[in-house]
């Protein structure tokens, strides 16, 4: 797309143009996903001060031709070779780039004109390859990481015949799921022998074994592990995870509070790649085949790219990001045990404890309290009223045009000449709705209060409590969707008495107020919608915003110059806080984020 | 079409300042006003002549020098005097004050005008 293209160019450069020329010259559909992935490329070698260059060189930067696209090195490596001898093609972790470096110059041209803009085919996908040349390609090995401190890793623990033998002996047929407690999770399959480890409460019931123990099979395995000391104390708990192809289960902590300190786990069938992190030093994975925490729940893992056909024999050492590829992943199943504990946990990471210092379960917000004081009542008004007024007044403005009918058929069945006061009057939508009227509005918010002296309304800023017109000057008042906002009682009555004092004896106010207990026809408010109920039907997102967004479903009430209190019945005025906060009602809270936890793999 | 303060808005405003009895009318202080020509309804005028404090009307346009020969006391019939309900409009409907305060006779308080708006806001402690 043209202006897209320009914008691109303008940002980037003529570096960027040459490139995407060509891109767009070879392949007149090119997506722009792929440009944006470009994009992020470039961005990212801004930041790394990698240069870029426009004049062939010996390396390139193939975008799109990452791991992290699901790009194998070897149906890279293939693409690349046929341009030349590779000298060296690096391919970091989960990203969705890499670097070759050819032997020659001369045969990085041929790349940079023959692959740049080609689709390379990789498995069931395909990816379109970006090629640019870059000045010189850092290849960050990392330092040697040691296996995290207390991990032991044993390899080939067990014969291929054991390895049998114990997969045999899980029994995955749904017959007997109650006595094992067998399960089928989003993307594993799970089973216990022993105890359940309930995934509702992230808990062991240890009151209430299962039938099933850990299976006899099991007891040769279990028992060699105490004789070679990797364990002082036998297993009563098992668990089986099995994982299909393209199934893996997300990053976790596991609950260990439940057991004592000793988790074992067997893998036994596809070996895989688990990565573990440490809560502190986030920027430091570990990577290890056959370890014992996590899986990506991908198709394929990262492996060392030896021989494919004997990858099973490669070395654990995923530490060298250059040498990576992916393999894809067969079903795998994990066997782990462990020793219910029965008494707390004292271990000597209580931030991390899910039983000691870890954050506890959220708690059910306090109730909805009232503020005790004039001082508090005002303070809160302040803060969830009159900034809010102010800060999204001309939004509010937008999106309050309608006049609702009703208020409409008040203001036209007033006599003409009447004077009007209009408290609370936001953007002005009633001032004009009756042109035979004086009408004369008042609101909080000089923002607001703005927007009616625009529209040519006569309008000035004033408090509702107080509101500076004489006494008995006004032929009608009204109020409306303004007095709930009054935090007290005894405010919402001191503003509904203000009104009265404006009107002149046998004048009208016309007041709209809602609750959130409010009901009608037994119905409750479907503009305030109750915490455990669906949106209702009619409900407009698109207009729900802070206030008067639908006319209330309660039937509106003409009053003559005296109130009626039915509207504050609902007030429960025997709540008395000190700390004056409200709950506040929001239209659009973000869904909380979810957290998994997990037990051992 | 933004328009600022008229003084048939002046006429209804009262000083609402805690302990003040005597808030009205309130004082125009103008350091900028300006007339504005609005169409002339004489049945508007002569409905809204009986709702005003004439007295206030009268004080204010003379604080404007807008008060051309209006009366201290409201004449009879003024209904079918055209010349009497073009006057009270023009004061009324087009005499508008942009910029300056409204001073509250007994308090002394002063309430600016910023941009043809009152504000009217009082502080805690004046509530």
């Amino acid at each position: 797309q043209q202006d897209q293209w320009s914008r691109l160019v303008a940002e980037f450069g003529q570096f960027f143009h040459a490139t995407l020329v060509k891109a767009v010259s070879i392949d007149n559909t090119l997506h722009i996903c792929d440009l944006y992935l470009q994009v992020f490329v470039v961005k990212l070698f801004c930041i790394k001060s990698t240069s870029l260059r426009l004049s062939p060189l010996q390396s390139l930067v193939v975008a799109n031709g990452g791991l992290g696209n699901g790009v194998s090195r070897e149906e890279l490596s293939a693409a690349l070779k046929q341009m030349g001898e590779v000298d060296k093609l690096i391919m970091h972790p989960n990203k969705p780039y890499a670097f070759v470096t050819y032997r020659s110059e001369e045969s990085a041209r041929k790349a940079h004109i023959n692959l740049n803009g080609e689709k390379l085919q990789c498995g069931e996908n395909s990816v379109t390859l970006y090629l640019s040349y870059v000045d010189s390609v850092t290849c960050e090995e990392e330092a040697s990481v040691p296996l995290p401190e207390g991990l032991v890793l044993v390899e080939d623990f067990v014969c291929s015949e054991e390895e049998a033998l114990l997969l045999a002996a899980i029994d995955w047929s749904s017959t007997n799921t109650d006595v094992t407690a067998q399960k089928a999770l989003k993307h594993r399959r799970v089973k216990h022998y022993g105890f359940e480890f309930r995934y509702d409460n992230n808990n062991v019931d240890k009151d209430k074994p299962l039938p099933a123990g850990i299976p006899q099979e099991c007891l040769p395995v279990l028992e060699r592990c105490v004789k070679n000391q990797h364990i002082d104390i036998m297993p009563d708990q098992l668990t089986v995870n099995q994982y299909e192809s393209g199934q893996g289960i997300p990053p976790h902590v596991d609950t260990h509070s439940a057991f004592e300190d000793t988790i074992m786990s067997l893998s036994l069938g596809a070996k895989t790649v688990m990565e573990f992190r440490h809560p502190m030093v986030a920027s430091l994975p570990w990577f290890y085949q056959n370890g014992a925490s996590w899986i990506t729940p991908r198709k394929f893992d990262m492996v060392p790219a030896c021989e494919p056909q004997s990858f099973g024999d490669a070395t654990p050492d995923l530490r060298t990001s250059s040498n990576l590829t992916l393999s894809k992943r067969g079903t795998r199943t994990s066997l782990t045990f462990r020793k219910i504990r029965h008494e707390p946990c004292r271990c000597a990471f209580p931030s991390a404890c899910d039983s000691q210092g870890a954050p506890p379960a959220p708690s059910p917000p306090p109730p909805p309290s009232l503020p005790c004081c004039h001082a508090d009542a005002a303070l809160l008004e302040e803060q969830y009223v009159h900034r809010v007024y102010d800060a999204i007044a001309s939004h509010f403005s937008s999106t309050r045009h309608s006049p609702w009918p009703r208020v409409c058929h008040f203001l036209s069945s007033l006599p003409p000449g009447s004077v009007l006061a209009d408290v609370g009057c936001g953007n002005g939508k009633y001032l004009g709705v009756n042109p035979e009227l004086s009408a004369v509005g008042c609101d909080r918010s000089s923002a607001l209060v703005q927007i009616c002296a625009e529209r040519g309304f006569q309008a000035f800023v004033s408090d509702a409590l107080s509101v500076p017109l004489r006494e008995a000057s006004c032929d009608a008042c009204i109020s409306i969707a303004v007095i709930h906002h009054f935090s007290t009682q005894e405010r919402r009555l001191a503003a509904v008495q203000e009104l009265v004092r404006l009107l002149k004896p046998g004048g009208r106010a016309l007041i709209y107020v809602w609750a959130f207990e409010q009901e009608y026809n037994k119905q409750r408010s479907k503009y305030l919608k109750d915490q455990n109920k669906e949106l209702p039907e009619n409900h407009n997102p698109a207009e729900n915003s802070p206030e008067e967004s639908q006319e209330p479903q309660g039937k509106s009430s003409v009053h003559n110059s005296s109130h009626s209190e039915d509207n504050y019945r609902t007030v429960d005025n025997n709540q008395h806080v000190t700390d004056g906060k409200l709950s506040v009602h929001t239209t659009a809270q973000p869904s909380k984020p979810r957290t998994f936890w997990f037990p051992g793999i | 079409m933004f328009v600022n303060m008229k003084l048939l808005t002046h006429n209804m405003l009262t000083s609402h300042v805690k302990g003040v009895t005597k808030g009205y009318p309130l004082l125009i202080k103008a350091t900028e006003v300006k007339v504005n020509e609005v169409d002339f309804n004489p049945q508007f005028v002569s409905r809204m002549i009986p709702k005003l404090e004439w007295s206030a009307l009268v004080q204010a346009a003379d604080e404007l020098g807008h008060r051309q020969d209006l009366p201290v006391e409201l004449v009879p019939e003024y209904e079918k005097n055209e010349e009497f309900l073009k006057k009270v409009h023009r004061v009324l409907l087009e005499v508008e004050v942009i910029e300056g305060c409204l001073r509250c006779p007994e308090s002394g308080r002063e309430f600016p005008i910023s941009r043809g708006i009152p504000n009217m806001l009082l502080n805690d402690d004046e509530v």
